[in-house]
């Protein structure tokens, strides 16, 4: 009899506990808090600024040969 | 180092800004989308580059009626190139960014409809630009359909969907950039992207300006 008791009162104790855990489940937003303490989201700025770069020195060497051609148009 | 002029390099810069303090930068942390909110640098300055560059076509548009100079009918013709590929790009990062946000790259959604009718209009300008032999006719039509385009495409993208439901934020009851998901570290960011991006959106038209001036050059020789 007591341990029937026991059990509802048990039973009833972790149901309390339930929301708790579902709270810890949503304790926030999930975002790449990894990716910025472990160093690695700088590999990915690196990859973009080099494209980046790459990309911005085409248009300049476009740029050169351009007015060097406009130049030569004009004479 | 090439000579070019001041606004390029300051586009450089500010786009190497934009990139280091587009990701290394504080966001707020939203549910949904999470990590993905930094393509507000990326994603939303597309599109105001191109509404600069179409916008800086109807202003050439204008000129080339009132002053009959075709240099303002080539200028507003880079500008129209350069700002299709902005509004393409903008279309296809938006379906990236949907598909992980809104569950699905299309959702008819009504700026997304209405940005793909409205790039479809501009893609008419191309074609018919292209059907039409060089000269003053070419240009006189252009110009015209250049304005006409551009004053069905302002209410198509920015009007309209804000009478409607829609997903995109600011629009038919959904909470604008500036109420909560935007925060001033943000727009630290997002104001320099837009500059940096419509800049070297100027730039590539500026480019496509000066091929198309040396291409009439040598054909009339």
């Amino acid at each position: 009899m007591i341990q029937k008791h026991l059990l509802r009162v048990l039973s009833m104790l972790t149901l309390f506990l339930l929301p708790l855990l579902s709270m810890a489940q949503t304790a926030g937003p999930e975002m790449a808090d990894g990716m910025r303490s472990n160093g690695k989201i700088y590999i990915v700025l690196a990859c973009v600024l080099l494209v980046l770069f790459g990309m911005i020195a085409f248009l300049l060497i476009l740029e050169n040969r351009l007015s060097r051609l406009e130049k030569e148009n004009k004479a | 180092m090439p000579k070019i002029v001041w606004w390029k390099w300051t586009s450089i810069l500010i786009l190497l800004y934009v990139v280091c303090a587009g990701f290394l930068g504080p966001v707020p942390r939203l549910h949904i989308v999470n990590e993905s909110i930094r393509n507000t640098y990326f994603h939303v300055p597309m599109w105001f580059g191109m509404i600069f560059l179409l916008g800086a076509s109807v202003w050439h548009s204008i000129l080339y009626l009132r002053q009959g100079n075709p240099e303002h009918d080539r200028f507003s013709h880079a500008c129209v190139q350069a700002g299709i590929l902005f509004g393409v790009l903008g279309l296809i990062t938006g379906m990236l960014w949907a598909h992980y946000t809104w569950g699905a790259a299309w959702s008819n959604d009504p700026k997304q409809t209405a940005s793909a009718i409205g790039l479809l209009i501009y893609f008419g300008y191309g074609v018919l630009r292209g059907s039409l032999q060089e000269g003053k006719e070419r240009a006189r039509i252009s110009a015209v359909y250049s304005i006409f385009a551009f004053a069905i495409f302002i209410p198509l993208i920015w009007i309209l969907p804000r009478f409607t439901d829609s997903l995109h934020p600011g629009n038919g009851g959904n909470p604008a950039f500036g109420k909560y998901d935007m925060n001033n570290d943000m727009r630290l960011v997002f104001y320099p992207a837009v500059i940096g991006w419509t800049l070297l959106g100027f730039w590539l038209a500026n480019i496509w300006y000066r091929i198309g001036k040396l291409q009439d050059k040598t054909t009339s020789l």
